[in-house]
């Protein structure tokens, strides 16, 4: 059989989850390399819709794999009927996005196949007749260069942002969907998943803001988060936070950015003792311009930086407060 | 509730990394410290028993140093410990990893397994997921609260953008822990004391059988190429200050 790219797209309740897009783009990218075409799945209960949605786009096939056990999502069933679609198939490489779904059922998935998962890529090359993914280690501070030892399929998830959705090639004439109904035993499904819900209201809106600024680990302690509101304050600035002041209880979770808090895009990021972990530049890399004040020159924000103040965050705002306060003052 | 924690050592978060020589790994002489999630894993475990009574285990694979991280384990109250330290351990990939705490496990019977949901150095995020489908045990991930309920455990597990979901699921399981679910207890004197006397087992890559060969290999370890170019403001910390608001004023237009 002709080697080929699997796709595994997300949908839930009949609705595409949008990064999906960036699977096909990321998909279609290394078949640009490879010359591997592209097939994409879709998994669920009804998702025929979805499936049409996809065949918009250029693939070779869309498969729509239906099961009343494949909605709502449990990785017992996801593993089970990819592991069976994949056994028949064959692609050489699947992908999918780094979604919590993907987490959950992907290591299971590669552990059924026995085969290798490349976890949160954010690119991949052909080069030599192999592939070459990069990943982030060390919370960011190195990239690695990782490849597949064993036999294919070989599983990978990209990191979300790192493909652009938008930029998925349209197909000429709509792609063919195929059905396979699925037939997954009662007992494979050994988890009850409940309703998906959102804990109260969030009071922020954070992506909103035109300017935020965002405090870090390197804010030390809780009576300084006093010290980086009153530099918001005087910049008429939101309030924003990475994970680790959020877990202390230092601010409220709904200031929380990155990815299991907000993503926001404003106008100015101010990055105040923020080491640049992967899953909070996702969070805030799309802002037009960000400032990160750390005194570890190689810490990972740098990367993502227009502005660099490499300093002591401690020394840095006192007189940025007093300048900001200046500023204002005169206009 | 007889739990199981899978703990690892890794190196400490402010610390600045060097590459080894041949740009594979990091040079081994940094400061260590117990990978975070895996620490409220612990904490999870360690309420748990408190709750429903049994036994906390720890476990780790990793060289004579990560000894420390099974010692602090001990000294917050878990009861024995478990270190797969063997040279031939060294490197594993997330597969071979699972494969061995499978392995130094299987004469034991646990009621869950909880590990944090992924390393701060690796990150693959799959380790735990593994260890179950080896087990043939349900799993759940990023797991921020843990019920005992009839004839299980209901879950809260965390989804993204603010989303949760409740999962019932039988024991035994596996479940991966988010950061920050409880607040993290100090070892106590007294604690470090007792954990002197708490048994330490040893074992060998002999002891667990064929894990077979890595299914991924680090080519190379790097410094990330820059994609933006960065504006760096030098000068004191006042003349930063004063820099960075001109351009706030004149290039961003937010003041």
């Amino acid at each position: 059989m002709a080697d080929t790219i699997l796709a595994v797209l997300e949908q839930r309740e009949g609705k595409l989850n949008r990064v999906s897009w960036e699977t096909v783009t990321a998909a279609q990218a290394i078949s640009g390399q490879t010359g591997w075409p592209v097939e994409a799945v879709v998994m669920g209960s009804g998702a025929n819709n979805v499936a049409r949605e996809i065949a918009g786009k250029k693939l070779e096939k869309v498969y729509d794999l239906e099961s009343p056990r494949l909605e709502p999502y449990t990785p017992d069933a996801f593993s089970f009927a990819l592991k069976r679609f994949i056994g028949e198939r064959r692609p050489k490489l699947v992908v999918m996005s780094n979604t919590y779904q993907a987490r959950d059922f992907a290591p299971k998935l590669a552990a059924q196949l026995g085969c290798g998962l490349v976890s949160d890529a954010v690119a991949c090359r052909y080069q030599g007749g192999q592939l070459v993914f990069v990943r982030k280690m060390f919370q960011g501070k190195f990239a690695a260069d990782v490849t597949f030892t064993g036999e294919p399929p070989f599983l990978t998830t990209f990191q979300a942002g790192f493909f652009r959705g938008d930029q998925a090639q349209d197909a000429e004439a709509a792609t063919a969907v195929e059905t396979v109904n699925l037939d997954i035993p009662d007992a494979v499904v050994r988890t009850r998943p409940h309703e998906v819900f959102k804990e109260a209201k969030q009071a922020v809106d954070l992506t909103q803001a035109e300017f935020i600024v965002a405090v870090g680990r390197g804010i030390k302690e809780q009576k300084n988060i006093e010290l980086a509101k009153q530099l918001a304050d005087a910049l008429g600035a939101e309030i924003a936070a990475s994970r680790p002041v959020c877990d202390s209880g230092w601010l409220p979770l709904d200031r929380q950015v990155g990815s299991s808090g907000q993503t926001v895009a404003p106008k100015v990021y101010l990055a105040l003792g923020i080491s640049g972990a992967i899953q909070h530049v996702v969070g805030m890399k799309g802002s037009k311009t960000i400032v990160a004040v750390n005194k570890d020159g190689d810490a990972p924000i740098f990367e993502v930086a227009d502005i660099a103040l490499v300093a002591n965050l401690f020394d840095v705002l006192p007189p940025l407060i007093e300048e900001v306060r200046k500023a204002k003052a005169v206009a | 509730m007889k739990i199981l924690v899978c703990m690892k050592q890794v190196p400490q978060k402010d610390v600045t990394l060097q590459l080894n020589e041949s740009g594979t790994w990091i040079r081994e002489d940094t400061s260590y410290e117990s990978n975070e999630p895996d620490a409220y894993a612990l904490e999870e475990a360690l309420q748990l028993k408190e709750k429903h009574g049994g036994e906390v285990v720890v476990i780790s694979a990793g060289p004579a140093r990560a000894q420390q991280v099974l010692r602090e384990a001990l000294a917050k109250g878990a009861s024995r410990a478990i270190h797969l330290e063997d040279a031939g351990l060294v490197g594993l990939d997330a597969v071979g990893t699972a494969k061995a705490l499978a392995a130094a496990i299987r004469d034991e019977q646990f009621d869950l397994i909880l590990t944090g949901l992924q390393s701060d150095d690796c990150g693959y995020a799959q380790t735990g997921v593994i260890l179950a489908e080896l087990l043939g045990w349900p799993h759940a991930t990023i797991v921020m609260q843990v019920e005992k309920q009839d004839g299980g455990i209901r879950v809260k597990r965390e989804l993204e953008a603010g989303y949760f979901q409740f999962v019932d699921m039988p024991m035994p399981a596996v479940l991966t822990v988010q950061s920050g679910i409880k607040k993290l207890r100090y070892a106590t004197l007294m604690g470090i004391k007792q954990a002197k006397n708490k048994p330490l087992r040893k074992l060998a890559a002999a002891d667990l059988g064929p894990l077979g060969p890595n299914l991924l290999q680090i080519q190379r370890l790097y410094i990330p190429q820059k994609t933006k170019k960065t504006e760096v403001l030098n000068g004191t910390p006042a003349e930063m200050a004063k820099k960075l608001v001109e351009m706030l004023r004149n290039d961003a237009h937010v003041i």
